[in-house]
């Protein structure tokens, strides 16, 4: 990627992986990263399954992670066909590196408590919502079909979400604290969402994606309706940013997925 | 919890904490009745619809939701059942059996 990438070097500089070596169709890659969200943030959702406040909001966050794992099952799936080396919506979800996944930094965060899951849930809701949305006029028909179907489940995500944040920011002083507290601490992981690279141009000038940028201020605009209704201050956005769409994630992925890859890995091709 | 004058050690009953209790009805597909599903707890109405769809739509159940908070629901006493229900019981001419149907009503 040789796009503006801000701060590099105000990252950690660790060890990199090496970037697959065969040539990667860019909509597979593309693919991956709208797949790669749904699937990590559906994985996040479950570990609240038996956890959640009350029995009700346990079927609510369930619910929702269901249909996130079954948006990522299509985009892998598609993702698989694209890319021709015989991978399937399993192998992809299974058996890919932490560096392979190409989800926003977002998603991999930490649940923390039920606030900080839905202010990360609001964040996410509306910028899928945003793409979703646009992507339904995709000029890749199969792509279009599965946005046009996310759509609707996604609609409702965000009004659950919504209707959350507004209770818990307008709610009681220490609720209102909690949440203003997880946005400030998730908030410099949203700046990834709408910074666009050579991937994102590459699909909007080929009519596949929509421009990024216009993604961007219809989330911000969504966002700003959001904080006001629930009397939660946005924070100012920070210089650097994250990108685990590019594969440079957060400590918190390579964890998640060792409990998430566990069973593949430990019988690899298990079924059941 | 703040103290307040009916609490002063800050401490109140479960039942204070919870959310209030709502009678849920679906409707099944568009020209049938809402019937009684079950009950939820939720904070206030919204939640309530919410609820309802996350709990009892979820295997396409259903096309509308009522949702009733219990409280205001007026039922009939356990204890009155005998005078309310009993004198029903030998009346069986109330039921619509004794009539011979002419064979040209098709649709009855």
């Amino acid at each position: 990627m040789s796009a503006a990438a801000p701060d590099r070097g105000a990252r950690a500089a660790g060890p990199r992986e090496a970037p697959p070596p065969l040539v990667v169709p860019p909509l597979f890659r593309y693919l991956l990263r709208l797949g790669d969200l749904a699937l990590v943030l559906g994985q996040r959702l479950g570990e609240w399954v038996g956890h959640a406040p009350v029995l009700e909001e346990d079927l609510g966050l369930a619910n929702i992670a269901l249909d996130l794992i079954g948006q990522a099952r299509l985009l892998l799936a598609y993702a698989g066909e694209v890319e021709g080396r015989g991978r399937g919506e399993d192998d992809l979800a299974f058996s890919r590196q932490h560096a392979e996944y190409l989800n926003p930094t977002l998603a991999e965060q930490p649940n923390g408590d039920f606030g900080e899951t839905i202010v990360r849930q609001v964040m996410l809701d509306a910028f899928q919502l945003e793409l979703y949305e646009r992507l339904a006029s995709s000029r890749d028909e199969h792509l279009a079909a599965i946005a046009a179907k996310a759509v609707k489940e996604t609609r409702y995500h965000l009004r659950y979400s919504s209707s959350w944040l507004v209770r818990l920011g307008d709610g009681t002083a220490e609720s209102h604290a909690r949440v203003q507290a997880a946005l400030e601490r998730l908030w410099p992981y949203t700046v990834e969402l709408g910074v666009e690279d050579e991937l994102d141009r590459d699909m909007a000038e080929r009519g596949i994606a929509p421009r990024l940028a216009d993604v961007r201020t219809a989330w911000s605009k969504r966002i700003d309706e959001i904080l006001a209704e629930a009397t939660l201050e946005r924070p100012r956005d920070r210089p650097y940013t994250w990108f685990g769409k590019r594969g440079e994630h957060s400590e918190h992925l390579g964890y998640m997925l060792a409990e998430m890859q566990y069973l593949q890995r430990a019988y690899p091709g298990a079924q059941w | 919890m703040e103290p307040d004058s009916k609490h002063p050690d800050g401490k109140r009953p479960e039942s204070e904490h919870e959310w209030p209790l709502f009678e849920i009805f679906i409707r099944a597909r568009g020209g049938l009745d809402h019937k009684h599903v079950g009950s939820l707890h939720a904070a206030d109405a919204r939640m309530a619809i919410e609820h309802a769809r996350d709990l009892y739509t979820r295997r396409q159940e259903g096309v509308s939701i009522w949702a009733v908070r219990s409280v205001d629901i007026v039922a009939s006493d356990p204890q009155d059942a005998e005078s309310l229900f009993e004198p029903a019981r030998d009346k069986i001419y109330r039921h619509p059996t004794f009539y011979q149907i002419p064979d040209e009503v098709k649709t009855l």
